[in-house]
């Protein structure tokens, strides 16, 4: 697994703002070290101003850190690239553009010489993934919340990018038409191994998806607590995965973190050994937790 | 028959109701003010003309329809400069109001989209604009007159100056709020800036544009009478103002009647073109 091509890393990441005081600077995170291996899904939880979007528009591409780095396939990420697609918190679908206006735009910026026929045809395929058949005529505001979320993942997915990156895409949507998303986001990432980037603030989709979950504490000043290796087997589904005996050691874990711990790091910092490039690696399951501190 | 048809009828009816009484009104009124006037001197009767023989100065709603019909019979005759049918007269208001609209548009447009793209330089220049948005447009004609020595240009200069404000302010702030999200989405797809501009923010802001315009031209129209008064020579209001000098009541309140219906049309064609461009989010 650590020989596997890491697509994306994330060195001594700090992110501040001037204070809304007037003076100095609030810092929303520092020192954050992780990565993403190829065809890996990794999660981030932390609680709501912790600065997860923050970090994600860092990864974009759209947000400058204050010090440290992302380096993407080898390369500082300095600006927005079509290697790297965002799904929006927001669907960010454009309202004058139908279903396939907005899946075309997208898909004619990545190949600008194909011509209509095969751009058409590409971005059916896309469509059909997401099961809006159909509905290639439609302008946003005709679509449920589900459906409109369905065409940003098409629209990410269409541009075939290295790697995905999420913030919180699910989390306008009620809890039926979100597990049912999640299900087709599973299929969909198995099947294609996209390595993929997911902010959530969800338990369940974090264990639904993910191999791995990033940890951050409250901000400011926010750090990353633990990783946390997903302990289920890799061949779950939302139906079964509570069957488990794995899920409710790896439930619990997150739990008392998002409950607790988030708050209290501060404490739990100064009485163990932190090293924050290699953040503790925690494997909750039935058996006993391993902690497992491996240097990268 | 459908509610929605059925609603549309009821208003329809209304509409025609108010419309009646409004005239039966009207006609009351101008029967009532003119009572017999027999035991009256008959010098005194000569000098008050038409009213001595009991007639109002205010026409009936039959003689303001009846020289509203005589001028849609027989709209563009041209007999001196005094005397042009009201068709000829609308069409010199008409053309000078497109053409400062026009060229307020092709500037206004263009500027406001690049004022609203820079935040220093909606900032550097929003003082200016403030300063200038409440001039009345009139204001600027002894300007005009006296700087381009012509009144045909100055009043098309009096309709730019009235028809920009609005639409660049409209456009600074349309492109201004684009939504960020959506800039973003472009952004990481590595759209360049033209494509941006052309097929996001334009789209985007083109609701606020098109009121923008619709407000400019709404302004547009009232101004063009009142230059054309002050200018004379030729125009709608001209028009107006050689009526009321003939002392014809009838003349005025039928062109009142023609300003109001080219306005309405000019507001209805800047209401469509906002449709076409309007989404729903
Ligand atoms: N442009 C900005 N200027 C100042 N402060 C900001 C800005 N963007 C975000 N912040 C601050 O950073 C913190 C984290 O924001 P965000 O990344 O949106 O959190 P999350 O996505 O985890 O809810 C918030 O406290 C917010 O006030
Ligand atoms: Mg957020």
């Amino acid at each position: 697994m650590n020989k596997a091509n890491k697509i994306i890393k994330v060195e001594g990441l700090e992110r501040s703002f001037p204070s809304t005081e007037g003076k100095g600077e609030t810092q929303v995170f520092g020192d954050v070290w992780f990565d993403v291996k190829e065809g890996e899904f990794v999660c981030l939880i932390g609680h709501s101003g912790c600065g997860k979007t923050t970090l994600l528009n860092i990864l974009a591409g759209l947000d400058q850190a204050t010090s440290g780095h992302v380096i993407a396939d080898g390369f500082a990420v300095e600006k927005p690239s079509l290697d790297r697609a965002v799904i929006f918190q927001g669907h960010a679908l454009m309202p004058w553009m139908t279903v396939m206006g907005n899946i075309d735009f997208a898909v004619s910026s990545r190949w600008p010489a194909w011509d209509k026929e095969k751009r058409r045809a590409h971005c059916q395929q896309f469509i059909d993934m997401v099961h809006l058949t159909g509905s290639e005529n439609k302008k946003p505001a005709q679509l449920s919340g589900g459906m409109k979320q369905r065409v940003g993942i098409a629209r990410a997915l269409a541009i075939e990018p290295k790697v995905l990156l999420m913030d919180e895409p699910f989390s306008a949507l009620d809890a039926l038409t979100r597990g049912s998303l999640q299900d087709e986001l599973l299929g969909i990432i198995a099947q294609r191994g996209q390595t993929s980037f997911m902010i959530t603030h969800d338990i369940d989709e974090a264990i639904l998806l993910s191999d791995r979950i990033v940890l951050m504490t409250n901000g400011p000043e926010a750090r990353v607590c633990e990783i946390v290796e997903n302990s289920l087997p890799k061949e779950r589904t939302r139906s079964d995965m509570h069957t488990h005996p794995n899920y409710y050691p790896m439930r619990n874990h997150l739990i008392e973190f998002l409950v607790n711990r988030s708050k209290s790091f501060r404490e739990e910092l100064a009485s163990a050994s932190y090293d924050p490039k290699n953040p503790p690696v925690v494997r909750p399951a039935a058996d006993g937790d391993t902690l497992n501190q491996v240097a990268s | 028959m459908s509610q929605d048809v059925k609603d549309r009828l009821k208003a329809m009816v209304a509409s025609i109701g108010f419309l009646v009484v409004f005239l039966a009104a009207w006609n009351a009124f101008v029967v009532a003010q003119s009572g017999p006037a027999a035991d009256m001197d008959p010098e005194l009767a000569a000098l008050l003309g038409p009213q001595a023989k009991g007639e109002s100065a205010l026409p009936t709603p039959g003689d303001v329809g009846s020289e509203i019909w005589g001028h849609i019979s027989n709209p563009f005759y041209d007999a001196g400069p005094n005397d042009k049918g009201v068709g000829i007269q609308l069409a010199y208001s008409i053309f000078r109001v497109l053409t400062g609209f026009g060229l307020a548009a092709l500037i206004a447009i263009p500027l406001g989209f690049l004022i609203g793209m820079s935040k220093l330089a909606a900032q550097a220049l929003n003082p200016y604009i403030q300063l200038l948005k409440p001039v009345s447009p009139l204001a600027w004609m002894p300007l005009a007159l006296y700087t381009i020595k012509d009144s045909e240009i100055s009043s098309i200069f009096v309709i730019f100056i009235c028809s920009i404000w609005p639409m660049l302010l409209n456009t600074i702030f349309g492109v201004a709020s684009v939504r960020k999200d959506w800039l973003n989405v472009a952004k990481t797809l590595e759209v360049p800036p033209l494509r941006t501009a052309w097929r996001v923010i334009l789209p985007a802001a083109a609701p606020t544009i098109l009121t923008g315009m619709r407000i400019s031209i709404g302004i547009a129209w009232l101004v063009i009478v009142a230059a054309e008064m002050l200018v004379g020579g030729t125009g709608i209001g001209y028009f107006v103002w050689n009526e009321w000098n003939n002392l014809s009541i009838t003349g005025v309140i039928s062109a009142i009647f023609f300003i109001g219906v080219v306005g309405m049309i000019l507001d209805l064609m800047l209401g469509q073109a906002a449709k076409l461009v309007a989404y729903a989010e």
